[in-house]
């Protein structure tokens, strides 16, 4: 499947279906993201369920601490 | 008059009056690292009426790659930030009155400033989201906006929260985060900073001269070095129910900090010890008690260092420590108990 994640195209593994799966390919499943999918912003406890499509505009942040 | 201000004057979204505005504008800085030189160079710059900085740290060698402020002189003198951060900005801006404090930002700390100077915004530069949180509950209860930014390796971000107006941390949030990258696993390219710095100056200078509509209104985050660049609406985000922001607040951070508390710091082999209760120490007389026991001491008006074989402890008058060489908590905490009681 390709995503438009952060603005580029990334080619992903058949293995990543849901929100949840996209965090885990990238590491970020441990830490604390805001995700959007197509202009949405997704619910935690929606990653697992949040199924993603060919094409499918995602846009990640993730919090970090340092100063 | 002279022409200092002339050319962000001619800025037609500040102009005379917005400059007039920012002239008597007081603002709080918690933290004087990297994001906090950066933001208190420019604001003062900028011509504000009034910075307050808050930091616990004393100026390192590793500091001076980032730390904008700071010369090899401050590192030298183990001089407190704040204070050499004051230092500085008064040759920079001799108009603007600048307050330090060395100390820790608790909840206590920050709520009497609040309380007492009523400053018009706080801005992060904090190395912690524990502070973060206190900061946001003591934005939402006092109504004061404050500007969120933080950074890591060549990646940042940074939002503008404005109560009532936008969500809070803790809605963004839902749990402070632990763990994670800092910058002593993954360092901090000085773009990175500079970037955070801009977009947490530029919302600064909007609700300084009062033009709320102006506002970002998103999460920004980048990375300099995968050249990306993200901005995400979160309005959506906000909650009801939020003890932060919500219709009925409780402001849980600013309850929790009535206890011995330790943190390992960003970027330091190094783990902070505060005491429960402050203590009032005679640095002198606490260096002379170290020298009798045959240590090799070093001290400064304001802290007393200590060699302890691959350690070096450093405390403060008010009881607070430093201890370098670990980074964990159970042998900083012992090696603290067993020189300072
Ligand atoms: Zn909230």
């Amino acid at each position: 499947m390709e995503l438009i994640i952060n603005g580029e195209s990334i080619q992903l593994p058949d293995s990543v279906k849901t929100v949840s799966d996209l965090l885990s390919h990238f590491r970020l499943n441990h830490k604390i993201a805001i995700v959007e999918v197509n202009l949405n912003i997704i619910q935690k406890q929606e990653y697992e369920t949040t199924t993603l499509c060919n094409g499918d505009k995602v846009e990640i942040v993730h919090f970090v601490g340092g100063g | 008059m002279n022409e200092r201000y002339s050319r962000q004057q001619l800025f037609a979204p500040i102009g005379k009056d917005g400059q007039e505005k920012i002239s008597k504008k007081h603002v709080l800085l918690i933290g004087a690292g990297a994001l906090g030189t950066g933001n208190a160079e420019a604001l003062v710059r900028a011509g504000i009426g009034k910075l307050t900085i808050i930091d616990r740290d004393y100026v390192e060698w590793s500091n001076l790659q980032r730390q904008q402020l700071y010369s090899e002189e401050d590192a030298k003198e183990r001089l407190p930030k704040a204070i050499a951060a004051k230092q500085r900005l008064e040759q920079i801006n001799s108009d603007v009155t600048v307050a330090a404090i060395v100390g820790d930002a608790t909840a206590q700390e920050l709520e009497t400033i609040v309380k007492e100077q009523h400053p018009n915004l706080l801005i992060d530069a904090t190395d912690n989201f524990e502070t973060r949180m206190i900061i946001n509950d003591v934005s939402n209860k006092y109504r004061i906006p404050w500007i969120y930014g933080a950074c890591v390796g060549s990646y940042g971000i940074s939002y503008a929260f404005v109560p009532g107006k936008t969500p809070c941390l803790h809605c963004l949030l839902e749990t402070v985060p632990v763990g994670g990258l800092t910058c002593d696993t993954a360092g901090i390219i000085s773009p990175a900073v500079q970037m955070v710095v801009a977009y947490q100056v530029a919302e600064a200078l909007k609700i300084l001269v009062e033009d709320w509509q102006s506002l970002r209104n998103k999460l920004v985050s980048f990375d300099l070095w995968k050249n990306q660049h993200v901005a995400i609406r979160v309005d959506q985000v906000k909650k009801d129910d939020c003890p932060s922001c919500g219709t009925h607040p409780t402001y849980p951070y600013l309850s929790y900090d009535m206890q011995t508390k330790t943190a390992v710091l960003c970027g330091r082999n190094s783990v902070q010890i505060r005491p429960a209760a402050k203590r009032e120490y005679d640095l002198r007389e606490l260096a002379q008690l170290f020298s009798k026991q045959g240590l090799q001491v070093e001290t400064n008006p304001y802290l007393v260092s200590v060699s302890l074989g691959e350690h070096r402890l450093v405390v403060f008058q008010d009881g607070r420590a430093l201890v370098h060489g670990t980074k964990d908590i159970q042998e900083a905490k012992t090696l603290y108990y067993r020189y300072l009681g």
